[in-house]
């Protein structure tokens, strides 16, 4: 028997699957143009620094006798109500709310993976207790719990004043919350994937040859739900985006002087009168970057979707 | 001879319904009624029975997929502990009926067929891969084969590389569970005269369950005959084709149709439907049905004996013929 | 049906009950309590007088045991006093409730009317130029924040157009039908356009499932007429899923009116418990936000019996 090369063209075909993947994503024309869209956004915003440093201005430095100034030659499209440069707030706050989308994402979608996995497979009281906690989760009103939870003072829980009241306890603050609610529809998810897939005839081979469940898990269970907890994840990127902007907007997300695009509209009562295209960018910006991602989640479904032809 | 694996006083229940945070059970579902079998090396012992007897379930306790509610099991005549689960897990491997389930869609052959020895921790990278390329030529495929991945093959070709799945760690034990049932005809005969020339090769055992009592009579050396979880009839193939002791078996046998003989031997097909396992019939589980019925059939249950004048041929009916 | 209904209400209250307690610890968990604003306002309160305070409030005791107090109080109806308002908290939240629903019933009957004929009409040709704009404007709704577009509505119409008021639920001094109507007008709308789109989406899926069904085939084949066969056919069974979605959606639909009721400072249900967290007014805060969980509960109870009562095959047990 001659010793067989059987890495490469394995991995070519695995990658046969993606390729068709690609090929069928590529035809989904909104798709593509958000991606597009959605990349230029990411270049936006990480082009802040750099600007800031062409410029030479500090983004955070408070002009009170510039406030509100309509757009020139140093300050693009103006001025906002501390007399910050309007552009790069615009682009620092972009970053904090693309972060804060990925993250609170990662975070609940890991929470939600693991637990719907272990409710799934092995089922039980634990099964049963996540199903009525998810039930209880979904009967519940969304926003109003999010402030309740953005309220809290954080030096009741034993945390430090310092820590408490810094930029980036709030932050990290969102992103806990955001995720803290959201991780239930990724484990329903999960639960529902790993109770279908644990029934097939390779998972009872596995076992029957003495795998344990880690080994079935990871093997045969997580690379079958990898295509629907992607179309998942990215839709949930767009509902967080919005939770994020509304939860700073009312005060209770991400604190000023750290801009966000949800904050940067707090005082919107001031701004509808004395400037009303302020009150126009930072909205705007995430309702493109939101429907870019909600269109590339329809494109990933439509290329994901075996039945999908094309 | 020792057998390789025994099941003494097996069964398996299922409970319905609940499984809320605290309500029990609504009923018990007795898929295995206290069932006692032997398989010795080297031999096909056929499981047969309609669907919803219970011969799958059994199938999976001997190959260690689910574990009895009573009774016991024996690896070569050792009770089952630590050490005997470890030598059983490579000893006994599964077959399943739909090649489709059988094959995770994600993974190459090369991977599918050496995941028991991966799993077991048994040679090194290099070897798997001359197994792996060695099983893929006793089964009947190409070399290029162990690349690709399951949905480029029929469901016969899968069910070639179920099998090189199930000898790879070198078993003395393969349970079939309708291997051949989700094929077309013609692929049947072929995957049917794989299996017998492995077995001839290995003195390999099979647990070989089937409805079909052609492929039966074709492969089997004994044949154990299952009625509402409860094993109804045990004999040599010979025996129990030429005389069948249990009206079921009969039953069965009648039904199965045949090329060249006119006219039917004798007894009835079978009528009516199977009782629910949910709530057997009291006495012989079968009397519902059974052509031959007396008073007493609905009151005792009979017990598994050897036929009048058959000492190896057992079954479990007061008129045993 | 009777058990169902009895069971439901059950778990429903169950939840209820876990509620308050966990928005009892978390509202413990916010900045001050509730003596602050008293000693605040009283220079002469020594350490010993706020300790006496804590004492006859009950604020000394552990956690469980004054839940247990607000509870065995709440029970019998009493769930105290709005220290914003210095009134009872029922007095306070009765209107506010009265307002929420009324924002809500208009705004969701108006959104299901526009999914439906919009969801119609894209599901009849999927891929043409309707189903494309009809798609497009699906998914704006779905991503756009509410709030903002509810300031862009307050800029566009109230600030430079001048024809709607941008705040408020009447002029003082008119209190007629009509002045109710131009003040509830940017918040229906701003409601409607954020609602109609998810909706659209439901009937435009569920629309387009049951057209490739079999039975509609066959009563194309009969020769049945093309909008007879919409409406009578395909948009009764499709009219299932998508009632239970969208009575499932009201909790989404009430997170929208607490942002819609704080920018037009409507006096509703999610202005009061903006308000009241923002004053740390925490009896008002804590039983608003029970309120918000109620309506969220009931809508979901109607959809599941709006479930069954659609479709035949579901018995309810």
């Amino acid at each position: 028997m001659t010793t067989l090369d059987l890495a490469a063209p394995s991995v070519q075909a695995a990658q046969s699957v993606w390729k068709l993947r690609w090929k069928r994503f590529r035809g989904h024309r909104a798709g593509m143009i958000s991606l597009a869209v959605l990349v230029l956004l990411v270049l936006f915003t990480l082009s802040a620094g750099p600007l800031a440093a062409w410029f030479g201005v500090d983004p955070d430095a408070t002009d009170l006798l510039s406030r509100y100034d309509p757009p020139s030659a140093a300050h693009w499209l103006g001025t906002d109500e501390g007399g910050r440069d309007e552009l790069l707030r615009l682009m620092y706050g972009g970053q904090i709310s693309l972060l804060v989308g990925l993250l609170s994402t990662l975070v609940g979608g890991m929470v939600g993976l693991f637990i719907g996995l272990w409710a799934g497979y092995f089922g039980g009281r634990i099964d049963a207790l996540l199903m009525r906690f998810t039930d209880g989760m979904i009967a519940l009103p969304l926003l109003p719990l999010l402030i309740v939870f953005g309220a809290i003072d954080l030096t009741k829980l034993g945390f430090s004043s310092e820590f408490a009241h810094s930029g980036a306890a709030g932050f990290w603050r969102v992103v806990v919350i955001i995720a803290v609610v959201d991780w239930t529809q990724m484990a329903r998810l999960v639960r529902a994937a790993t109770l279908s897939l644990k029934e097939r005839d390779y998972v009872l081979a596995a076992q029957a040859s003495g795998a344990g469940p880690f080994y079935v898990m990871a093997t045969h269970i997580l690379p079958n739900v990898a295509t629907p907890i992607i179309v998942a994840g990215t839709l949930t990127v767009g509902r967080v985006i919005l939770l994020e902007s509304v939860l700073s907007f009312l005060g209770f997300g991400i604190v000023p002087p750290t801009p966000s695009w949800g904050n940067m509209l707090n005082n919107a009562q001031e701004l509808v009168t004395t400037a009303p295209t302020l009150a126009v960018y930072p909205g705007l910006l995430i309702f493109i970057t939101v429907i870019a991602v909600n269109f590339i989640g329809d494109g990933l479904q439509h290329a994901f979707d075996p039945r999908s032809s094309r | 001879m020792t057998p390789i694996i025994e099941i003494d006083q097996v069964s398996v229940h299922f409970p319905q319904g609940g499984g809320g945070l605290f309500r029990g059970p609504a009923a018990v579902l007795r898929a295995v009624e206290q069932v006692s079998l032997a398989i010795r090396p080297g031999e096909t012992l056929a499981l047969v029975g309609e669907s919803g007897s219970g011969k799958s379930t059994l199938g999976q306790v001997v190959a260690g997929l689910r574990q009895p509610t009573s009774g016991a099991l024996r690896f070569h005549g050792k009770p089952m502990g630590k050490a005997e689960w470890r030598a059983a897990r490579k000893a006994i491997q599964i077959v399943f009926q739909d090649p489709f389930s059988a094959l995770d869609p994600r993974m190459p052959v090369s991977d599918l067929i050496t995941e028991p020895l991966r799993i077991q921790n048994i040679g090194t990278v290099a070897e798997r891969r001359r197994r792996a390329a060695e099983l893929v030529g006793q089964v009947g495929l190409p070399l290029d084969a162990l690349n690709r991945y399951p949905h480029e093959f029929s469901g016969g070709q899968r069910q070639r590389i179920a099998i090189a799945r199930a000898l790879a760690p070198d078993p003395s034990l393969i349970v079939a569970d309708e291997p051949l049932s989700a094929l077309d005809v013609s692929i049947q005969s072929q995957i049917l005269n794989l299996m017998k020339g492995i077995q001839e090769e290995r003195s390999l055992s099979y647990l070989f369950i089937s409805h079909d009592l052609a492929v039966v009579n074709h492969l089997a050396d004994r044949v154990a005959v299952l009625y509402l979880g409860r094993l109804v009839e045990l004999a040599e193939r010979a025996s129990l084709f030429a005389q069948p002791s249990h009206p079921y078996t009969s039953a069965l046998l009648d039904a199965v149709p045949r090329i060249g003989r006119g006219r039917r031997r004798r007894g009835r097909s079978l009528t009516g439907e199977m009782p629910s396992p949910l709530d057997p019939p009291p006495g012989c589980v079968f009397h519902t049905r059974c052509p031959k019925v007396q008073a007493i059939c609905k009151i005792t249950p009979p017990l598994l004996e050897p036929a009048p004048g058959r000492p190896q041929h057992l079954a479990a009916c007061h008129f045993k013929e | 049906m009777t058990g169902f209904i009895l069971l439901r209400t059950l778990q429903a209250l169950i939840v209820l009950w876990v509620m308050s307690f966990v928005i009892y610890g978390l509202i413990g968990l916010m900045p001050g309590d509730p003596l602050d604003v008293m000693i605040a306002s009283n220079p002469g309160a020594t350490p010993e007088v706020v300790a006496h305070l804590r004492a006859i409030y009950g604020l000394d005791q552990p956690l469980p045991l004054r839940y247990w107090h607000w509870l065995t109080d709440a029970v019998v109806g009493d769930f105290g006093f709005s220290r914003t308002h210095s009134e009872p908290v029922l007095t306070v939240l009765g209107p506010a409730l009265l307002q929420t629903c009324k924002l809500m019933l208009i705004s969701f009957t108006i959104s299901v009317v526009m999914a439906f004929v919009l969801g119609v009409a894209a599901a009849r040709r999927p891929g043409g130029w309707a189903d494309g704009a009809i798609s497009l404007f699906a998914f704006a709704g779905i991503s756009v924040p509410v709030f903002w577009l509810a300031l862009i509505l307050i800029i566009v119409f109230a600030v430079q157009l001048h024809w709607l008021p941008a705040s408020g639920m009447g002029t003082v001094g008119d209190g007629g039908f009509l002045d109710q109507v131009r003040h509830l007008t940017l918040p229906v709308t701003t409601l409607v356009l954020a609602n109609a789109g998810q909706f659209t989406r439901y009937v435009r899926a569920a629309m387009i499932e049951t057209m490739r069904m079999d039975f509609i085939r066959t009563a194309r084949a009969k020769g049945l007429d093309e909008s007879r066969l919409v409406v009578r056919h395909a948009l009764r069974n499709a009219l299932i899923p998508v009632v239970t979605v969208m009575a499932l959606s009201f909790g989404t639909l009430f997170s929208g009116a607490l942002v819609t009721e704080t920018m037009f400072a409507q006096w509703g249900m999610g202005k009061v418990i903006y308000d009241s967290i923002l004053a740390n007014d925490y009896n008002l805060a804590l039983v608003g936000l029970l309120f918000a969980t109620l309506i969220t509960l009931l809508s979901n109870l109607l959809a599941d019996l709006a479930y069954g009562w659609l479709d035949p095959r579901i018995s309810l047990k």
